[in-house]
């Protein structure tokens, strides 16, 4: 009980102090200090779950199991790894000007607060307080794509308010459906809330309410998700925020979302008898995936090129779990981890080499393993490992799901290497580009930190070699409750 | 057919041809109190009745025989929807063609006529007058038929006098629906009877009348029909309001007694109504013409929205 | 008497939020809409009151409370003085025009109560015919966002489509646990914070809140 009150009260505690002292000197230091401290209470939280299995905290209210423990343990890691990236990045541009004291303060204060959301939503046993965490998290970043304010970012940061709201407000909908449903079986009051409740009484809910509300669940945090054709906020929000906030939104804000609607879909499927639930699912991965690639390979701005491999490989995780059954679900779980440790990795390099060269635009950032060959070379190996060459684990998630494919939904598979293929050509040649060529990149006051990218891409690495034991027990019982 | 219902019937269309001019007079009094004035008192339309049959009718050159027999054509038709409509009783001799669609029907076709009429002798404002009856007629008569519609719905037959009687006698419940489509009935007949806020009763020289524009070529006992025909027509659309929404007091079929006190039920409603209609034509500005279509395709919404709440929540 | 009363008097609340949901719907000036959807805020407190008293469910008093202060005091109080501080114009233009768009919201009021059939159906609530109207008001809501340029009035939609689903809520299940409702209060109320911050900077930045500045980036 105590680790996952400490995992909640410490980024909050967080928020609250660096309101009063972001702006100061040593603001970036408290912030990762902050973080570090999440990220002990969740190692704390992890040592137990491995130790007694599930647990369940506070009256029920708090629940961790296989499926979000990894998940907890992924967003502390990432949110402390990002804020040792954020450290020298901010310092930089707050230097150039383009943050203000007030956003400073605003920036960190804004970071705890949505690592506190994020955790929450992911420990919550109750699905209404889960709905008020998710809106909780868009509202903490909305400011935050907007630090900037220029007229990008503002648009940016209005279409992202705007789309999720709308989508949230979908997904509020479809949560009182699930309750009205509950509410028949469990009677009214909190229980009908909690999720382990639904699960048991799950065969019992009525078909066509459950149905209802999984289509107004799945528009309103498939928005989240960023499965098209409810994706237009996503390149726009994760291009124009400073580059910690894309490297969270990317890599830990979308899981985020995905695990509310698996615990939705899990409940859904024991409602009704076909597989309605997975074949949306297969459906808007499957689109999702395709849509991204192409249009990946138009971009120019090096952010949101990467912001479209981030709609991609969410609609192929998407996919693998509309696929179900042990291989496709542990696929997907796998994938969900080693995309967030990639994509983050890669937006930090991509973040330095941006301040570097003073712009976004790919085509002015060139010879970044002359200036600094650490910088590149760890771009050029985020980009490998993102696009699935082996031994690194994007590899091995991406070949179980292929395979399963081709056994289980055989029209899907050709289309599925297809635009894996073009994001392939596309991503290498521009990151091949961009590493190597007479450098545009300048020397810059702070030391860049590249030690969180090359710790990243070693788990990755890891991962794609040996996963520890407790973790593919992990994956397996969660696969085996998606189904 | 019984003898109450034949009277009940009689008295109906005989009140409607000779008091729907003191129900025009009792509506500008009403307004001239309001507005602090003397007011030309409560006889003042028949007396403008008297004086145009005395005069002369003077007809142009190329008038046809449809201008000469429209006046009378109009005031039929208005006769014949005064008198299926129940004000007194709902066992009238004529109940088998007492439909609501036929009502709406009745009133369709005296705007046809005075609409051809004003075309008929080939003027400007004629013409003028007569395409914009046609585009308040468009979406009138529709906002009308829903309403008469939901109102049938709530009865189970479009039958006027079963719409009344069941609408009397029911024990009272609240029907968010006839709310609804009481509203859209009012901004119907201000339309339709040319009231402010659409059109204004009192000058016949506004550039954007509609109903004084396409009556401008008639004079003697032909404009004394007309006139009388609008009075009519305002009058009809006061019973509707009356018996769809208020038909408290109108008597059941073969009730001598409730027939009786019937009568000074609905003079009293009718008054009421009356002075309604001058406070509203008080506190609202004339809207300019292009609005029209805007407050009537309001009415026309309130109608279907009317039908749509019946069919969701008074099942 | 309340037992009979009580449920006609809650359709009746529910038909005049509906009708309110038209009215911001085809409504020209800004000050008008925010007192609209104050006085939708109004209808939502006393039917919530009214399910109370009628059910004698304790908590919705709270919720009711809830309702009342935030979105007939607090929200509109809000919305006026951002307004009054970003000296916006008094018409606003739609993009759709006016008929038209009253057709395509008769359209959807009647997919909405189809959809919402057969979960009334299966409701045991008194109130459970007005989920249509509920589910109405917020797609109303919606097309109400999409239709118009100018952010304030969006704004507003946006916080309209919160009421429907507030009324959804009460309309078939009594109203969430009281920890949900507070929840969602506390967003709605950072979320107006933070968009009056935000209208702030974009009005600073574009001198003006025409969200149609806001549609420049594009696919490169």
């Amino acid at each position: 009980m105590g680790a996952v009150l400490a995992l909640l009260v410490v980024p909050l505690a967080g928020g609250a102090v660096l309101a009063l002292i972001g702006h100061r000197r040593y603001g970036p230091e408290v912030n990762a200090a902050f973080s570090a401290v999440t990220f002990c209470a969740a190692a704390l939280l992890v040592g137990r779950v491995i130790e007694e299995g599930s647990i369940s905290v506070l009256e029920e209210q708090f629940f961790v199991d296989s499926l979000n423990v990894f998940l907890v343990a992924l967003t502390a890691f990432v949110s402390m790894t990002t804020s040792l990236f954020s450290r020298p990045y901010m310092r930089i541009e707050r230097s150039h000007g383009r943050v203000s004291d007030a956003g400073m303060r605003l920036y960190h204060a804004m970071y705890q607060l949505f690592c506190f959301t994020m955790l929450l939503v992911l420990t919550t046993n109750n699905l209404g307080v889960m709905w008020v965490a998710m809106e909780a998290a868009t509202l903490t970043t909305v400011l935050l794509v907007a630090l900037y304010r220029t007229h990008a970012a503002l648009e940016a940061a209005w279409k992202y308010f705007i789309l999720c709201g709308v989508g949230i407000a979908q997904a509020l909908f479809g949560t009182i459906l699930v309750y009205f449903a509950a509410e028949r079986i469990l009677g009214s009051g909190m229980t009908a809330l909690l999720w382990t409740h639904l699960d048991s009484v799950k065969a019992g809910l009525e078909p066509t309410v459950m149905s209802i509300a999984f289509v107004f669940l799945l528009v309103g945090y498939g928005t989240k998700v960023g499965l098209v054709p409810l994706h237009n906020w996503l390149p726009d929000a994760h291009a124009e925020g400073p580059t910690p906030i894309s490297a969270v939104l990317s890599g830990l804000l979308l899981n985020v979302a995905l695990y509310a609607l698996i615990r939705f879909k899990v409940i859904t499927d024991g409602a009704l008898e076909r597989p309605f639930a997975a074949a949306l699912l297969t459906g808007f991965g499957l689109v999702s995936v395709v849509v991204a690639a192409f249009f990946l390979s138009r971009q120019r701005d090096i952010k949101r090129m990467f912001a479209y491999s981030s709609i991609e490989h969410m609609g192929l995780i998407t996919f693998a779990f509309g696929m179900g059954g042990p291989v496709a679900s542990f696929a997907g779980l796998l994938h969900m981890t080693v995309h967030s440790l990639t994509k983050s990795a890669i937006f930090f390099t991509v973040g330095h080499a941006t301040q570097k060269s003073g712009t976004q635009l790919m085509e002015g950032i060139r010879g970044l393993v002359r200036v600094s060959p650490a910088l590149g070379w760890g771009m050029m190996l985020g980009a490998v490992a993102i696009l699935g060459l082996p031994p690194f684990g994007v590899f091995a998630s991406e070949f179980l799901i292929l395979t399963t494919a081709i056994a289980q939904q055989p029209w899907a598979a050709p289309i599925l290497l297809v635009s894996l293929g073009v994001s392939f050509a596309a991503i290498f040649g521009k990151v091949q580009a961009m590493v190597f060529g007479e450098p545009t990149a300048a020397r810059l006051p702070h030391r860049p930190a590249l030690a969180p990218v090359f710790a990243h891409l070693a788990l990755v690495l890891l991962l794609g070699l040996y996963i520890p034991p407790y973790l593919v027990d992990w994956y397996r019982r969660a696969a085996q409750l998606i189904g | 057919m019984n003898a109450s219902g034949l009277v009940a019937q009689l008295t109906e269309v005989a009140l409607a041809i000779l008091l729907a001019p003191l129900l025009s007079g009792w509506v500008s009094q009403c307004r001239a109190w309001l507005q602090n004035r003397r007011g030309p008192g409560l006889l003042q339309p028949y007396r403008v009745l008297a004086k145009l049959f005395e005069k002369e009718v003077v007809l142009a050159h190329n008038a046809s025989s449809l201008f000469r027999s429209s006046p009378y054509l109009i005031f039929g038709c208005l006769v014949l929807a005064a008198a299926i409509v129940p004000t007194l009783g709902t066992d009238l001799p004529l109940n088998p063609a007492a439909d609501a669609i036929a009502l709406v029907g009745l009133l369709a076709l005296a705007r046809f006529f005075i609409a051809l009429a004003g075309m008929d002798v080939g003027t400007a404002f004629g013409s003028l007058g007569a395409r914009r009856e046609m585009m308040v007629g468009f979406l009138a008569e529709p906002a009308l038929l829903m309403v008469l519609f939901t109102a049938s719905l709530i009865s189970h037959s479009t039958s006027l006098s079963t719409i009344v009687g069941t609408l009397a006698h029911r024990e009272f419940v609240i029907y968010p629906s006839m709310a609804f489509a009481g509203v859209a009935f009012t901004m119907v007949s201000l339309a339709e009877n040319a009231r402010i806020p659409v059109d204004n009763p009192a000058t016949h020289l506004e550039l954007t009348m509609i109903h004084e524009a396409m009556v401008l070529e008639y004079s003697g006992r032909h404009l004394a029909m007309i006139e009388w025909a609008a009075s009519l027509k305002l009058f009809v659309y006061s019973c509707i309001g009356l018996a769809l929404f208020f038909p408290f007091g109108v008597a059941q079929g073969g009730d001598w007694l409730g027939l009786v006190l019937a009568l000074p039920a609905f003079a009293a409603k009718l008054a009421v109504g009356g002075a309604a209609l001058a406070a509203i034509e008080m506190v609202s500005a004339k809207m300019r013409i292009f609005r029209a279509p805007e407050f009537l395709g309001t009415a026309f919404m309130l109608a279907v929205l009317a039908l749509l709440v019946h069919a969701l929540l008074e099942r | 008497m309340l037992a009979h009363y009580g449920p006609q008097l809650v359709n009746l609340l529910a038909a005049v939020l509906l009708l309110l949901a038209f009215a911001m719907l085809s409504q020209r000036r800004i000050l008008s809409l925010i007192n609209l959807f104050a006085a939708q805020g109004l209808v939502l407190f006393l039917a919530t009151v009214l399910v109370a008293m009628i059910t004698a469910q304790g908590h919705l008093y709270w919720s009711a409370a809830v309702t009342l202060l935030l979105k007939v005091f607090l929200l509109p109080w809000i919305l006026h003085r951002l307004i009054r501080r970003l000296n916006v114009k008094w018409d606003v233009e739609t993009l759709v025009n006016i008929p038209t768009l009253m057709i395509f919201g008769l359209v959807i009021v009647i997919l909405a109560f189809n959809l919402a059939a057969p979960i009334s159906l299966l409701a045991g609530t008194v109130t459970r015919s007005t989920l249509g109207i509920a589910l109405a008001s917020v797609l109303l809501a919606f097309l109400m966002m999409i239709t118009r340029s100018k952010a304030v009035p969006q704004v507003v939609a946006f916080l309209a489509m919160e009421n429907g689903l507030f009324f959804a809520a009460t309309a078939t299940v009594y109203g969430m646990p009281m920890v949900v409702e507070l929840g969602v209060a506390l967003d709605v109320l950072v979320a107006s914070l933070i968009l009056g911050v935000f209208l702030f900077q974009i009005r600073s930045r574009f001198d003006s809140v025409d969200t149609r500045h806001l549609e420049r980036l594009k696919e490169h």
